[in-house]
């Protein structure tokens, strides 16, 4: 291997790896906010792409009628909760929110649709879709059992990527897409050529992480968040609600999710299967932060990104095998490095 | 319901399942088959989750090792399946070893990550291994044959399968009521539960871990060698957790409920294929997931104990007779009262910036009762912890009985003849009181896993048993020893972890806490039991901070205050000693 190729290999792992850490970032996000290990986040940014794809080529993608689905379904499950708890003045606000809400923004994807907008629009609009989809499947899937351990969750949530995969066949069909580059400049940086989708890529990895720590350092919002994955009944005591911060944690993780779709889109060809990987391999970065810390996220994802260009080189069939092997090394090191107390299985 | 009537049921059972394919159709066999060889699988995952609390998204990949293993054996190199059968359980159980040495060490959701992340490392693997067919597999696999007979249909295959599956059953069953057993079911107790038995934890979930990737490898075997073909489909991390949803809803922790399980996900999803296109015309394939994965979601959310424990609620009570006598078990040589049994140096324990427990020493000496007591915060249970090797000091020394167990691990310090009790009760609320007891008895047994599962040394049993039993009478909970240990109050849950101590035949009791959140009356009861064990010769260390309980109980008093001894004595002088008096109240009055 030359040091051209290494160089243009490392280039490609960080633009690879940016995409992973926005990702990582939102899974984390969920993990310290509702305990929930949110496999299927790769699935989000997958289908905005196929959203986009879709958009593109001037058709309504299926991401409206899945949003559609699944706030009826929330709503439903809403309604049964609040009259079975006796909690009817809530209801107005609940077909607000899980209902008008979605619907609205499904209706105003249709209606924009019809006036074919520019491509910043369509990026708008494509994250638009894809951020009620996560909220909504935590009010279907995960707020039933919200109190539920770890290892309930992580079941709950691999169960749920499944079911997604198969929707994401049924809403977008087999077929890969593989979207228009957002620019076509490039640069040359130390002999070696940089696209600019690989820039955008970096670019926006960075600015997104700031802007997460922007609202987490100086928004009230953030704050409680923050209160609330430290600790759930402390934070409830103090008057913040878990499931508002869970939903608010939802939303801001399939938008980070959505935006790494929309920046991968154009370097692989996603198919409605994609997603999975993609989530795995952010994963392996979360958990080198430990799942708690955002910048260890980061920083893990962009090495899972270097190492997987690098073990693609060298074997391509086998670059998925030495990334996965490798999580169990990074896993006894966080395991040790962590201070567990001891942990009883429920019963 | 006697245990006889339970024998008739499976009995019984046994011969539907012989007779079965008189009655049943071609397909039908062919599926009852699928069921028997995911059953293995499902087996397996609930005594690896179930029972011992590991949760492994991984199975399909251990399913696959066999499956390839035999298929190189048999297919590729022309030899026998059953060499092929060797092979593969070799290697499986291996690879088993290996991944268990390097992750089970992890805890909780970490290990169950792992199996997530060598699931998919190895279910990749035989996709793209040159020479063993990439994505198209390995075809013409040869039949299983037993002399001259091959097992080529359907109906001939089948009773190989629910014979290993019933043998299994038999096995497994055996297995979870012996002493190697009953080990893993404490499993779920957590670390320092199993370790203060005398267990070494590590080493019995490695076993639990290799025995569900052994299943799984005759699983694999048998899935080569019946449907011929082999690719890796059916090996993924999507049958990892179709293996995992079948055993949870079976009931995880239940090995029937492996069997159940695997029968209603293969019918169930046999029927979504049947059924879906009639409500949903044209639907893709795809869809059968999404339904699945919807059922399993809600089963999780409503049903989460599985289908085998709800039904076993509504049949009649096994009854079960108490132990009969049998001839003791061994005991260890007791020190002889008044000799020196305890003797902590110098010990210092740092957390940080903090010394929790800074130079302390004193000793016990055989036959006496000597409490370590101090207000809150004093150190007590740091230097608890240290003595019973939950925790290293940093400095200093503890010998007991002659040697140094300073940097011995927690297992060895209990085998060594120190038990203790836990301030957080510590029991398994599932076994019975017999059951919690007989755990006590580990250290001084020896049953093996094979001598366990094969009933070979009932003898021994007879013994654990009978000194269980003794433990309970002891302690005065003798009256109903087959009542789950959860349904006791708190009170009788302490005593109960005294009677799981006295079980090991301790040279030393220690106790943490004994007679914290019980009622008055209980700790009455608590201190006359103390004082008869102390009539019977034994050493007994407490940790409390009761003085009332403390003063009218014990020998010798040691008192702790911010990490250091403040003194030590006979309680008359303890309670007169103007330093005790000014810690514990804040100044002389």
């Amino acid at each position: 291997m030359t040091s051209d190729i290494a160089a243009i290999l490392a280039i490609d792992g960080i633009a690879t790896g940016a995409v992973y850490a926005l990702v990582a970032i939102g899974t984390v996000l969920i993990f310290t906010v509702t305990r929930v290990i949110f496999i299927p986040f790769g699935d989000i940014a997958a289908f905005t792409a196929l959203t986009l794809a879709a958009l593109d080529a001037k058709r309504f993608p299926g991401t409206g009628a899945l949003v559609v689905i699944l706030a009826c379904l929330a709503t439903l499950i809403e309604i049964i909760t609040l009259l079975r708890n006796g909690e009817r003045r809530l209801l107005p606000r609940a077909l607000f929110f899980y209902l008008a809400l979605p619907l609205a923004v499904v209706g105003l994807a249709w209606l924009t649709m019809r006036a074919e907008p520019p491509l910043a629009i369509r990026l708008v609009l494509a994250l638009m879709l894809i951020t009620p989809i996560a909220p909504l499947l935590d009010r279907i899937v995960f707020r039933p059992i919200a109190d539920g351990t770890v290892l309930l969750l992580l079941t709950v949530s691999v169960a749920l990527h499944f079911a997604l995969v198969g929707l994401g066949l049924l809403f977008f069909g087999p077929e890969g897409v593989r979207t228009e580059p957002l620019t076509s400049l490039s640069t040359e940086f130390a002999g070696v050529l940089i696209s600019g989708q690989t820039m955008l890529i970096v670019i926006a990895a960075l600015v997104f992480s700031g802007l997460l720590y922007l609202f987490f350092d100086f928004t009230l919002v953030g704050k409680s968040l923050r209160a609330t994955a430290v600790n759930r009944t402390g934070s409830r005591l103090m008057g913040i609600r878990p499931a508002r911060a869970g939903t608010i944690a939802y939303l801001l993780g399939s938008l980070m999710a959505g935006v790494s779709g929309i920046l991968i889109a154009p370097v692989n060809t996603i198919f409605y299967d994609s997603g999975f990987l993609l989530g795995l391999k952010a994963f392996v970065g979360a958990i080198v932060g430990g799942m708690t810390s955002y910048p260890g996220a980061a920083i893990g994802a962009v090495g899972v990104g270097i190492l997987e260009s690098f073990a693609s080189f060298e074997s391509s069939a086998l670059k998925d095998v030495i990334v996965f092997s490798l999580l169990i090394p990074i896993l006894i090191w966080r395991s040790l490095a962590s201070l567990h107390s001891e942990e009883e299985i429920e019963e | 319901m006697t245990r006889l009537h339970v024998q008739l049921a499976a009995v019984a059972a046994v011969a539907c399942l012989a007779l079965a394919p008189l009655v049943l159709n071609p397909f039908s066999i062919t599926l009852m088959n699928y069921i028997g060889i995911y059953s293995l699988v499902a087996i397996g995952l609930a005594l690896l989750t179930g029972v011992g609390g590991i949760v492994s998204f991984g199975q399909a990949a251990f399913v696959g090792v066999a499956a390839y293993a035999t298929a190189w054996v048999s297919a590729l190199n022309g030899h026998s399946p059953w060499l092929g059968l060797v092979f593969g359980v070799a290697l499986t159980c291996g690879v088993a070893t290996v991944l268990g040495v390097v992750t089970l060490r992890l805890q909780g959701h970490f290990l169950s990550l792992s199996t997530v992340a060598w699931g998919l490392a190895i279910g990749f693997l035989f996709g793209n291994v040159e020479g063993l067919g990439r994505f198209n597999g390995i075809s013409s696999i040869p039949p299983i044959s037993i002399g001259s007979l091959a097992l080529v249909s359907s109906a001939q295959i089948y009773f190989l399968i629910w014979g290993i599956v019933v043998v299994v059953l038999f096995l497994g069953y055996n297995l979870l009521d012996s002493r190697v057993g009953r080990a893993m079911r404490a499993l779920r107790g957590g670390n320092i539960l199993v370790e203060s038995l005398g267990i070494n934890a590590f080493r019995i979930k490695l076993v639990t871990f290799v025995i569900a990737a052994f299943l799984a490898s005759l699983s694999g075997w048998l899935y080569a060698h019946m449907s011929r073909f082999i690719s890796p489909g059916p090996f993924d991390a999507g049958m990892g957790i179709e293996y995992l949803m079948m055993s949870m809803v079976g009931g995880a922790g239940s090995l029937l409920g492996g069997v159940v399980g695997a029968a209603i996900v293969t019918l169930l999803k046999n029927s979504v294929q049947d059924y879906l296109p009639l409500i949903a015309k044209g639907a893709s394939g795809q869809l059968e997931i999404v339904a699945f994965s919807a059922l399993f979601i809600l089963f999780l959310q409503w049903a989460r104990q599985g289908i085998v424990p709800f039904v076993a609620r509504y049949l009649p009570k096994i009854k079960r007779e108490r132990p009969q006598a049998a001839p003791p078990l061994p005991r260890r040589p007791q020190p002889t009262p008044g000799e020196l049994l305890l003797k902590v140096d110098g010990a210092e324990r740092r957390f940080g910036g903090l010394v929790a427990v800074n130079n302390v020493s004193f000793e016990v000496r055989s036959g006496e009762i000597l409490a370590v007591i101090g207000p809150n915060g004093a150190g007590k249970s740091t230097m608890f912890n240290c003595l019973t090797g939950a925790l290293r000091v940093n400095k200093g020394e503890i010998v007991f009985a002659g040697r140094a167990i300073t940097r011995d691990p927690q297992s060895r310090i209990a085998r060594d003849g120190i038990a203790r009790t836990f301030q957080h009760v510590k029991l398994r609320p599932r076994m019975s009181l017999l059951e919690n007891v007989m755990l006590g008895t580990y250290a001084r047994t020896s049953t093996g896993l094979f001598a366990g599962a094969l009933r070979l040394n009932q003898r021994e049993e007879a013994s654990t048993r009978h000194e269980a039993l003794k433990q309970l009478e002891r302690v005065g909970l003798g009256d109903k020893p087959f009542e789950l240990a959860g349904n006791l109050p708190l009170g009788n849950q302490r005593i109960l972890e005294i009677a799981r101590a006295l079980a090991a035949d301790p040279a030393l009791l220690v106790l943490d806490e004994p007679a914290a959140g019980l009622r008055r009356q209980e700790k009455l009861r608590l201190a006359e039991l103390l004082r008869s064990l102390r009539s019977d010769h034994l050493t007994i260390l407490i940790v409390e901070h009761d003085m009332e309980f403390v003063m009218s109980l014990v020998d010798r008093i040691v008192v702790l205050d911010f990490g250091s001894k403040l003194c030590e004595g006979a309680p008359a002088a303890i309670r007169s000693d103007e330093r005790v008096q000014e810690a514990y109240l804040g100044g002389v009055a």
